[in-house]
Parts: C-alpha cells; sequence; structure tokens
C-alpha cells in the first residue's frame, strides 16, 4: 500500500488509529476482517438508496405512506434493513406549505439504515447550530431557496429519535415505476436540504 | 433533486469526483464521499466492531462523543472542525478508561510505528 517514502508522511491520526487497531487485534478484541466487513456493510449495503426505496414506495401507495408517517419504524421492517440507529424512525412529510429539515444538534445523530453514514456537512458546527437558528438563509446557501411562505419545521435528532423526510413528489413523476421513482430521490432531499 | 445534490455538494468538503455525480451515481455515494481517509474509515469500523461486541455501547460511545465535540466547540471553535479527529480521540478516551487499551499502551505502539524502517511499514 504504502511506498517506502509515504509512511512519514502520514499524519498523527492514522497513525494512532493504526496502532489501536493493532493492539485491539493483539488483544483479540477484534478479528481480522472485522473491520473490513463493517466499513464494506457501511459503504456499500447500507446507504440513502434504501431510504429513496422507502419514500417511492409511500409516492406509489397511499396506505403504505399513511403507515410510515404514522410509525415509520413498523413501516420501514419489511425492507429488512441492517445498519441500525433506527429504533424510532419518524418520518415527517414535506407538503406545499410545510419544509421539513433534519439535524443532530448534539453530535451526528442519523438514521443510518435508511440514510446511510451522514454527510460531511451534516457532522459541521456550521450546520447544527446555524440551520435551526436560520434555517431559510441555510437551505438558501446550499441551494435551496423556499418560497416565503413555506414553513419550515427544524427536526433535531436523538440517541431515541431519529427523523427522515418524505420529500414533495414531482409532478413530472407521476406514474412512473417505483424503481424509476427511486432513482431520482437524492439523500438530500431525505434530510431536507433539496427537493 | 440533482440539482439540489450538485448545490450542496459546493458547501461539501469532501472529495467528489464528476465520475460519481449525475443520475448514474452509485446510490450508496449520493454525491458525497463519506471518508476523506483510510484511517476515518477503519476508526469507524473498529469502534463498530467492538460496539457489536458489546465492549461498549453505542450510547455510550454516542455519549462521549458528544462530550468531546462540546469540549472541542468550547476550546477551539475558531480552528477548523475535523469530526473524525473527535471521533478517533472518543474512541481511544473510551478505551482508555475502560483500561482496555491504556494511554501509555498506545503512545507507545504509536512510536513503535511511526519509527518504522522504510518499506517494512506494511
Amino acid at each position: 500500500m504504502s511506498t517506502d517514502h509515504t509512511h512519514h508522511h502520514l499524519p498523527p491520526q492514522a497513525l494512532r488509529a493504526e496502532a489501536l487497531e493493532s493492539l485491539l487485534l493483539e488483544k483479540g478484541l477484534l478479528d481480522a476482517g472485522a473491520v473490513d466487513s463493517v466499513i464494506i456493510r457501511y459503504t456499500e449495503r447500507v446507504g440513502p438508496m434504501n431510504g429513496a426505496k422507502i419514500v417511492a414506495r409511500a409516492w406509489c401507495d397511499p396506505a403504505f405512506k399513511q403507515w410510515l408517517l404514522a410509525d415509520g419504524s413498523a413501516a420501514i421492517g419489511e425492507f429488512n434493513l441492517e445498519g441500525g440507529q433506527v429504533e424510532k424512525l419518524v418520518v415527517v412529510e414535506n407538503t406545499a406549505a410545510i419544509h421539513n429539515v433534519v439535524v443532530c444538534t448534539l453530535c451526528s445523530c442519523y438514521p443510518w439504515a435508511v440514510l446511510g453514514l451522514p454527510p460531511t456537512w451534516y457532522k459541521d458546527p456550521a450546520y447544527r447550530s446555524r440551520i435551526v437558528r436560520e434555517p431559510r438563509t441555510v437551505l438558501a446557501e446550499m441551494g435551496l431557496a423556499l418560497a416565503p411562505e413555506v414553513h419550515i419545521k427544524v427536526w433535531d435528532s436523538s440517541a431515541e429519535l431519529r427523523y427522515m423526510v418524505l420529500p414533495q413528489q414531482p409532478a413530472e413523476t407521476l406514474g412512473l415505476p417505483e424503481a424509476e421513482l427511486a432513482a431520482r430521490i437524492s439523500r438530500d432531499a431525505m434530510i431536507g436540504v433539496a427537493l | 433533486m440533482t440539482a439540489g445534490v450538485e448545490a450542496v455538494s459546493v458547501t461539501a468538503r469532501d472529495i467528489t469526483g464528476d465520475e460519481l455525480q449525475g443520475p448514474a451515481a452509485p446510490p450508496m455515494v449520493n454525491g458525497e464521499l463519506l471518508f476523506e481517509h483510510p484511517w476515518q474509515s477503519r476508526t469507524f469500523g473498529m469502534a463498530r466492531v467492538l460496539c457489536e461486541a458489546d465492549v461498549f455501547s453505542w450510547d455510550e460511545f454516542r455519549a462521549g462523543l458528544i462530550g468531546t465535540i462540546r469540549a472541542w466547540e468550547d476550546d477551539h471553535s475558531d480552528q477548523a472542525y475535523a469530526y473524525w479527529d473527535l471521533f478517533l480521540a472518543t474512541l481511544t478516551r473510551l478505551l482508555a478508561q475502560q483500561q482496555v487499551c491504556p494511554e501509555p499502551e498506545l503512545q507507545a505502539r504509536q512510536t513503535l510505528l511511526a519509527n518504522r524502517p522504510h518499506g517494512h511499514d506494511h
């Protein structure tokens, strides 16, 4: 992996993480390969396409949508998602009058099983504090300019409660098959920083 | 929706390649890479494995992370924020507190690795 020249340029964090992993392996607390498996799970199998499938289903199936909004955790049960962090999932619906956006003001709580791991900006102090104080401005800076009459609701995640936004279905996509709809739904729309 | 992702990418610090954007983007990536350096994903992986092995609960880890972030915000809020540095600091502190991996032992190993002879690092 590294050449003869590179390891002297490794940042201290890289050396520290490597030192920790080697010690934990020696102590028998980690199995060789276990860390790789977790990384593969979270980068390849747990991701926002899970949430996108759920949103697409809700757009196509009014009964499912009703269930999803009433009891998110139960409604996503049939999707057999791995990844955790959704013991209690609350799905909030965007309408013409209300736009929802999700944050974790304390750290980085996020519904991994439906959205994968949080993006960098979600964990940034600027987003975590400003989206609460001035959501309209922050959303506009992120490329989402909402009409002044649209009411913005900010949802603060916690260890107990994780939120996902159900975006409004664009009129031009009405009637498209579920799989095609899912491919058009972005992670950011399900956090509420895009449409 | 795609336009929103692109707009957000402007404000994101993560590296995004053109080949990862647009309708053909891998949905897992969805416009943004999650880890900038391998040590970050390995640190995340270690924390998850230890949690699954009940060395600590995720709630304990999360509480520790909140404390680390809060302390950073109190002390250095004028400096660049490095989430994974704080994540690693939380993990090493938790393991030191539990006597699983005391700080001096970790320091010693880190020094050993830093002084590896050329070509013997992997």
